[in-house]
């Protein structure tokens, strides 16, 4: 240990500015941010012209709103999975709920061709709004299922969500038959490319589920009581939480935003495809989630840093695709990351740092 | 002052693979017994050699499988490290040129410290199993791209001659393939019943505390389970390869839920410690019979079988937590 | 008895200390070959701690243990086996699902051409338990077993290696009485051929059933050490729980409390026969408004069995309870609360304390658990109960956003018990709320809740520490073994007589 130096006197000023710098280093949105952060310098010199918008035909385009577009049906699925997560869950099944309710509302919907006089004119097979209601529902009764499977037979979380995620996808390549199914219905069109207000519509859908959320879990206790349930569950139940609803609530939620994300991404490729369709999403979403900042284990979670996480993932996709590498390195890149992620907050790494540093 | 202490044991949860494994090769029976009289010419013994034939592959993933959720963990990579075997063995065969023995040592090599190096992040930073594997998978998969995004054809004359190879037994035939995969499952019981390592399975699965406090050292048991799970992910790719005669990233996609599926139908409990290996084998035929019958009837679209399965899984998750509830 | 007189352990002056807490304080014992020594104390007197030191699982700041005459210091359980100090456990810690000769031999199989060999392995079993007198199929699972069964194939372990010293910790907390006697046939047998047993139990007549001599700890050090036959139960109880030699006996103050009205007659709530298979046999009782119902009694008295019951944090398999004279069904905590009780465990880290949440968040949870998820209370009146009983009840925070975690044991208890009164119970159980907390906080908690009790709010006080209860109760309710055992009212006891029937002698009779 080297001599003591001598100390600059502090003034109150300093001290409360160097708290302040403290308080800020030790932000848990600070490292999510700072990661999305490294990748948009990156790309600004990577892809000329990044971070320009222009304003087309009344729309924003650019990279950045390509990005923000392309990312909406994961940052859904990633605020779902929050939730589950922070009750100590998984939900693996995600994917397969895309896939689900994404062939529901293409097959209800469709397309058929009718003639108006001389012009041909797509009419819904099924009213649009009745359409997404029901994919809508097929979505919640998965997450039912889940919830019930893990609150009430007690199987644990990846165990029954894997059922889900093997039946879900044969249920949807049954409906199809395999094939994809064509969407030729217009108006369905605007929920996945159409714009508002120079902004993608998803954009939209995406902002109205996070305000939700947020007023849901800021607003009245579903925030304390899943943080508390995924912390101490047994301490929440003495203390009268209803653990057993809150479980199944988290479950339901993360189904149904997974229902919106696939008909988002049915609108947006205008087809369902049953056997590709969110295949994988589910790893997406736990990465989303943990990237920013929420914890596998449960407990505190950050819905904000888990729409962050999405981003990076969106961002580093695009990256990638730029630097021309073949899209594929993706996967590996994204591999990495979980390991280095999952790795960095482990307690044991904590703990083999603290005792190097000691 | 003696007081001899006797005692008649009580059956208890240790019923539970007994029982889930019994229902299995019911299963199995009534499925034959249902397609024979139904459909002429299902119940011949080469349509069960056919089962071990398209399924050879399957039967030493889940062997490996087995090993993992019997010392209570999961391995979500196998079917990308199928995948990563059939395109190294391809490559290796086409572009390089080795020798198929090379190629065969190289793949086992690879897909054992693949396995073992996600065992050692698992047990060493104390992870969960399904995030590594998990990570694993896609690291595996996003390899194989790496090395092609088409498919390679093998055309290496050892290859193609195992794969044309029929073995003929009983009247029927089986493939090379089809005899390995059942070679492994009994080497794997021999393994699971005679060996400390396999008896060490159990122990870590049934009280992974208790067996540490008993001096079994479980980090060795978990490295060495995964590198094991790997090294047959391997060799089903290896067969798998010769099965279809071509490398390509997107083989085996969602094999490792038939794995886990076979597995769970053959008997062993998914939270570890209960179970048989030679489950593996009733499981793979259940799901190939499920496949066959399906096949057979024409009329069902083939999209049935991961419905089937997938509540098969359900029913026989819920049995066992319900029977070890009971316990 | 055996005639030799160097003892195969001998402990001296260990000394532990934790963040915060002096676990051990000169801690010791001595145990000799052939011979049962028990080691008593009631929770927190550092007996588990000692054993873990034992064991290899702590290392102690200080002092020594001798093996046989040679100083060792076991770093691990696996060590500590090594040596020769082999343990048994409550939770017995095999593998269930393993047979009986396999969780014998796990780790040191029998060979046969390098293959496990079953056949020798299953007969090396059998000849180990027939040692024990011990005469059952070994080639069955473990689980299928009884616990007792169970048990004594630990033991077969621990004594199939070369072992010098046999440590029991807790075996019978889960055995019925059958089952504990054919325990203590098997250390009988032990000790015949010579086993140094350390036998760690809180049951006073198991005690007096197998013990040769006895070691009582108490606040992490040593009390003393004692022949099992010239100590009677009275001077043991006392030793564990009743005050301290030195200073005077306890008697309850005959008149009531200075200020504030005497308990209303009015009844609140009524157990009848209120009883749960293998934790408590039926008990009656009767709690009035406003009165403070103390219930004492050694650890594992099923007074915190009792205790959850009332808060249906367990389901009772018998009995009724009647809240405002009409009966309620309390099968969870929710219920419970709705009628007006709340209960703060014994246990406060993991059923009490939601470690990485805030103290105001802690404080209002259960509250708003009662209130809803919809109707959540606001951020500033959050911000003002939690402000509010950090000063009534004096906790040390640096903020009311610092998570729980950080705080001292005696803080966190405060706060657990500030969520409880936000609730503004009509009943508050308090499960043992002032162990492990300094005496100026004891003594701050402790005035709180009788200032509660004048306001009308009953409470079911459990404590280990006799002169507490003996000091605030209105009422006394003594529990032994899982019965209740006497009720008494104020003024109608003293110490010593609680302990005699804590001892399970009636007042008067000697040693």
């Amino acid at each position: 240990m080297n001599a003591p130096v001598a100390a600059k006197p502090s003034t109150p000023a300093t001290e409360a500015s160097q708290t302040a710098r403290v308080t800020l280093l030790q932000h848990p949105l600070l490292r999510p941010l700072a990661a999305l952060l490294v990748l948009l310098v990156l790309d600004a010199f990577l892809v000329p012209g990044f971070f320009r918008v222009t304003i087309k035909d009344g729309h924003l385009y650019g990279s950045l709103v390509d990005i923000l577009n392309r990312a909406a049906p994961l940052t859904l699925a990633a605020l779902g999975m929050t939730l589950v997560i922070a009750t100590r869950g998984i939900d693996i099944s995600v994917g397969a709920v895309v896939a689900l309710s994404g062939t529901v509302s293409a097959m209800l919907i469709g397309g058929t061709m009718v003639m108006h006089g001389s012009t041909p004119e797509y009419v819904a097979n099924t009213p649009m709004a009745l359409s997404l209601l029901a994919a809508f529902g097929v979505a919640l009764l998965c997450g039912l299922w889940n919830g019930v499977l893990v609150a009430g037979i007690k199987l644990q979380p990846i165990v029954a969500t894997l059922i889900l995620m093997v039946a879900g996808r044969g249920l949807a390549q049954l409906l199809t038959d395999g094939q994809i199914v064509t969407v030729y219905y217009e108006p369905f069109f605007f929920l996945g490319s159409g714009y508002l207000f120079g902004l993608p519509f998803s954009l939209y859908v995406v902002a109205a589920v996070f305000a939700v959320t947020m007023l849901l879990v800021r607003k009245t206790a579903l925030g304390l009581f899943i943080q508390a349930v995924g912390i101490n569950p047994v301490a929440a139940r003495l203390a009268g939480l209803r653990t057993a609803t809150l479980i199944i609530f988290v479950y339901v939620f993360c189904s149904a935003c997974a229902g919106l994300a696939g008909m988002l991404i049915t609108s947006n490729i205008k087809s369902a495809d049953a056997n590709n369709a969110g295949l994988l999403l589910e790893l997406d979403a736990i990465l989303a989630v943990t990237l920013g900042g929420t914890s596998l284990l449960g407990g505190k979670f950050s819905l904000v840093g888990s729409m962050i996480g999405a981003l990076i993932i969106q961002t580093l996709t695009y990256t990638i695709y730029s630097m021309g590498v073949p899209p594929e390195v993706n996967m590996v890149v994204k591999s990495i990351v979980v390991f280095v992620v999952c790795i960095s907050q482990s307690s044991e790494f904590k703990r083999i740092l603290r005792r190097r540093a000691a | 002052m003696s007081a001899q202490v006797n005692a008649v044991a009580k059956p208890s949860l240790t019923a539970a693979p007994w029982f889930t494994a019994a229902i299995t090769v019911v299963l199995l029976v009534a499925m034959l017994g249902i397609g024979g009289a139904a459909y002429p010419g299902f119940l011949s013994l080469q349509v069960v050699f056919n089962l071990l034939i398209d399924n050879g592959y399957l039967v030493v993933l889940a062997v490996g499988m087995g090993f993992v959720i019997l010392s209570g963990g999961i391995d979500l990579s196998v079917g990308a490290m199928l995948a990563l075997s059939t395109m190294v063995a391809a490559w290796l065969l086409q572009t390089a040129h080795w020798h198929p023995a090379a190629v065969i040592v190289c793949v086992l090599l690879m897909g054992a410290c693949f396995g073992a190096l996600m065992g050692l992040i698992i047990h060493v930073f104390k992870l969960q199993p399904f995030i590594v594997t998990l990570a694993g998978m896609f690291l595996a998969r996003g390899l194989c791209y790496l090395i092609s995004t088409d498919s390679i054809a093998i055309d290496q004359p050892v290859f193609v001659a195992l794969s044309q190879t029929q073995v003929h037994l009983f009247g029927g035939f089986l493939s090379p393939g089809a005899i390995i995969g059942l070679v492994v499952l009994l080497m794997a019981v021999w393994l699971a019943h005679f060996t400390a390592f396999g008896r060490a399975v159990y122990a870590v699965g049934g009280n992974e505390t208790s067996a540490a406090m008993m001096g079994l050292n479980v980090g060795a048991t978990r490295v060495a389970v995964y590198a094991l799970s790997g090294f047959c992910a391997a060799l089903g790719g290896l067969l798998f390869a010769v099965y279809t005669l071509s490398g390509y990233a997107l083989h085996g996609q969602g094999t490792e839920l038939d794995a886990i599926a076979a597995v769970v139908i053959g008997g062993t409990l998914l939270t570890g410690g209960y179970g048989y290996i030679a489950g593996a084998l009733s499981g793979v035929l259940v799901l190939g019979a499920i496949q066959t019958l399906i096949a057979f009837d024409g009329t069902l679209s083939s999209w049935w079988t991961k419905i089937v399965i997938g509540a098969l899984l359900f029913v026989f998750c819920v049995v066992q937590r319900v029977l070890s509830k009971k316990a | 008895m055996t005639a030799v007189t160097r003892p195969v352990l001998e402990v001296t002056g260990i000394h532990m200390q934790f963040p915060g807490v002096k676990a051990l304080t000169n801690a010791g014992l001595r145990l000799f070959p052939g011979e049962v020594h028990t080691l008593m104390g009631q929770n927190g007197a550092g007996k588990s701690t000692l054993i873990k030191v034992l064991t290899g699982v702590y290392q102690p700041d200080d002092g020594s243990i001798v093996l046989d005459g040679r100083a060792i210091h076991p770093r691990s359980t696996q060590d500590a086996q090594n040596l020769g100090i082999s343990t048994v456990y409550q939770e017995v810690n095999l593998c269930p699902n393993l047979s009986v000769a396999e969780n014998i031999f796990i780790g040191r199989y029998p060979r046969r051409f390098g293959m496990v060999d079953w056949r020798t392995m299953r007969k090396q079993a059998a000849e180990l338990l027939a040692r024990l007198d011990v005469h059952i199929d070994v080639s069955q699972p473990l689980a299928n077993y009884p616990l007792a069964i169970q048990q004594m194939v630990a033991i077969a372990r621990a004594t199939s290696v070369e072992c010098r010293v046999l440590i029991l910790d807790e075996p019978t907390s889960s055995l019925d009485e059958a089952e504990v006697q054919t325990l203590f046939s098997v250390l009988r047998r032990l000790r015949e051929q010579g086993m140094a047993i350390l036998f760690v139990t809180h049951f006073l007549d198991q005690t007096y059933a197998i013990s040769d001599r006895i070691t009582v700890m108490r606040n992490g050090e040593r009390e003393g050490e004692y022949a099992c036959a010239e100590l009677s139960r009275l001077a043991l109880v006392n030793k564990m729980i009743g005050a301290p030699d030195d200073s005077q006996s306890i008697e309850q103050t005959g008149d009531a409390a200075a200020d504030g009205a005497a308990p209303s007659q009015e009844t609140f709530l009524r157990a009848r026969g209120l009883a749960r298979k293998g934790a408590l046999a039926p008990v009656d009782l009767e709690l009035r408004r406003g009165e403070l119902l103390g219930l004492a009694g050694l650890l594992g008295s099923g007074r915190t069995e009792l205790a959850r019951l009332l808060f249906g944090a367990d389901k009772a398999d018998a009995g009724s309870i009647d809240v405002d004279g009409k009966p309620v069904a309390l099968a969870n905590p929710r219920d419970a609360i709705a009628q007006g009780i709340g209960f703060c465990s014994e246990d406060r880290k993991h059923e009490g304390a939601i470690l990485a949440l805030s103290v105001r968040e802690n404080i209002v949870l259960a509250l708003q658990a009662r209130q809803g998820i919809w109707r959540a209370i606001p951020f500033k009146r959050q911000q003002q109960l939690a402000n509010d009983y950090v000063r009534w009840l004096g906790v040390k925070t640096a903020s009311i956003e610092t998570p729980i975690g950080s705080l001292s044991g005696g803080n966190q208890q405060k706060v657990l018990l500030a969520r409880w009164l936000a609730t503004e119970p009509r009943l508050m159980i308090l499960d043992e709320p002032t162990r492990g907390i300094d005496v100026r906080a004891k003594q701050e908690i402790m005035d709180y809740v009788s200032s509660l009790c004048r306001k009308g709010m009953s409470i079911l006080f459990i404590s280990s520490e006799l002169p507490e209860v003996l000091r605030v109760s209105d009422r006394m309710l003594v529990m032994r073994d899982r019965k209740a055992c006497g009720e008494y009212q104020r003024g109608q006891l003293d110490e010593s007589s609680v302990l005699h029937v804590i001892a399970g002698e009636t007042a008067g009779e000697g040693a």
